[in-house]
């Protein structure tokens, strides 16, 4: 076994931890499929899908059988090359932006000195997904919610990027392990806490989740920009979307909340960091359970009249704050 | 590094090719889509991970996106491919094929120059190299950028201004 070098060995290590950090992502995301369902069951008095296994659990097994034995329709109307393309993108864009959060001190797929710069560069490369979609499904639905899905999803990015900066800026760094260990005595929330409005509702807008769900707004654009899919395509979309949620839970979690720093010991860190993504999971499904749909004029005035001015006077004030510092000390 | 080098190149290159001879002008995006992609990735092997990631947020994230948007609101159907397809005669390419070639001379004759080629990829020039550089030695082209940006809000301003209700 000459070949079996510690370097070799290492990589392996590696390699298996990033394996089982994207099996564990994929397993979250397709149990919230249920998790939603109930939580949205219980905050609407209504009993939710409670039939297979103990508590519905079994739903997502149910739901994933059904979606693979389903037709897998490919319209003929439609442009096949981009129309295969649009779910696979939206799957794998925001999954792959996992690859960069630290889950504990040692655990993390890629620890990369652009950090948090490689989650805005793949949530760029998403909004591709819904464009395509809406472009090569060839219908007037899918189209309209395209447009609103680019529309929307390009402002909210650049609020998201300008509120990022401020936590960037404090933490003196890309990366996001250093912006986890910035946060060891007070935790970014505080002196990042316009810079968390704004990305919070940034996030949401981005996963398009309710109330920012205008793109596939189901009582007037049939579904939007997926309206022409079915079977396992519709599939990946669906299992983009809480992959978003997952995704912008963790961001959170890592950039405002102190990611895996918490009391007690320190092996309770990857307990106190799936806590803390829970909880912002489980408001994910609050806030769509609570709030209605605004107009899509209000979504964009939202945006570039309150957030944009917010998260930029957020990073002025973050930044006159840090060179007053440097000046005292 | 090299291989990867290599291969991001091949797939910049096809791509590009791919950009220019596609009749859908959606699939000629996607290609350029892909093209800046790679050219991304050559940035990542020369060491330049910043260079290299705000050319996907930008490029690929942002300006590429509202060029598909405008293509997609235009909604131009096959009649543009069938013209599209007109235009690219063989004779079209006579032309750009030898402006091209004496460019690749040129660079072909610079490239070996004195025997050495220029170093790349041995220093890492992250973002703080590139935020001080831009407000050390190049402080003047960002101000002059900033007013450039400046007009252009202010034309963005001027377009989307609503009249006063009467």
């Amino acid at each position: 076994m000459s070949w079996l070098t510690p370097e070799v060995i290492d990589v392996l290590i590696k390699i298996v931890q990033a394996l089982f950090i994207l099996v564990a992502t994929v397993f979250v995301v397709a149990n919230l499929i249920w998790l939603e369902r109930r939580l949205l069951g219980l905050w609407q008095d209504r009993h939710g899908p409670n039939r297979i296994g103990p508590f519905g659990v079994g739903q997502t097994v149910a739901d994933m059988m059904k979606l693979i034995f389903k037709e897998d329709w490919l319209p003929p109307f439609a442009d096949k090359i981009t129309f295969l393309l649009a779910p696979v993108i939206a799957m794998s864009a925001l999954l792959m932006a996992m690859a960069i959060i630290p889950f504990t001190p040692n655990w993390g797929v890629a620890d990369l000195n652009i950090g948090i710069l490689f989650f805005l560069a793949m949530a760029g490369i998403g909004v591709y997904a819904v464009m395509f979609a809406g472009w090569s499904s060839n219908s007037k639905y899918s189209l309209l919610g395209g447009v609103r899905a680019t529309a929307q999803t390009i402002s909210y990015e650049v609020f998201m990027g300008i509120a990022v900066m401020g936590v960037v800026a404090v933490a003196g760094s890309f990366n996001m392990r250093d912006i986890v260990a910035a946060q060891k005595d007070v935790w970014f929330i505080v002196p990042q806490f316009f810079g968390f409005l704004v990305f919070s509702m940034a996030g949401v807008a981005v996963a398009h989740r309710a109330p920012f769900d205008l793109p596939e707004a189901e009582s007037e654009l049939a579904s939007g920009y997926h309206t022409e899919y079915s079977g396992l395509k519709w599939g990946m979309f669906f299992v983009g979307e809480y992959a978003g949620v997952v995704m912008v839970s963790a961001l959170l979690v890592t950039l405002y909340f102190g990611g895996w720093y918490g009391p007690g010991p320190e092996w309770l860190a990857f307990f106190w960091f799936s806590l803390k993504t829970l909880v912002f999971i489980v408001l994910f499904v609050l806030i769509r359970a609570a709030l209605p749909r605004p107009r899509y004029d209000q979504v964009m005035d939202a945006g570039w009249k309150v957030c944009l001015p917010l998260s930029l006077i957020n990073l002025l004030g973050t930044g006159a704050v840090i060179l007053l510092r440097a000046d005292l000390g | 590094m090299q291989i990867i080098f290599y291969i991001a190149a091949v797939v910049a290159l096809l791509a590009t090719v791919r950009v220019v001879s596609a009749t859908n002008p959606v699939h000629a995006l996607l290609n350029l889509i892909v093209s800046l992609l790679a050219v991304a990735l050559i940035f990542f092997t020369l060491g330049a991970p910043f260079a290299g990631i705000l050319e996907i947020i930008v490029y690929a994230g942002a300006i590429m996106v509202l060029f598909v948007f405008v293509v997609m609101m235009l909604n131009l159907g096959d009649a543009t491919v069938a013209q599209e397809r007109k235009w690219l005669q063989p004779k079209v390419w006579i032309g750009p094929a030898f402006l091209s070639l004496v460019l690749l001379i040129e660079l072909g004759m610079m490239l070996p120059r004195d025997g050495v080629l220029h170093p790349a990829g041995h220093t890492l020039v992250d973002g703080k190299q590139v935020g001080m550089a831009l407000f050390g030695p190049y402080l003047l082209v960002v101000e002059l950028a900033s007013m450039l940006l400046l007009a252009a809000l202010v034309a963005a301003y001027h377009l989307g201004r609503q009249d006063e209700k009467e």
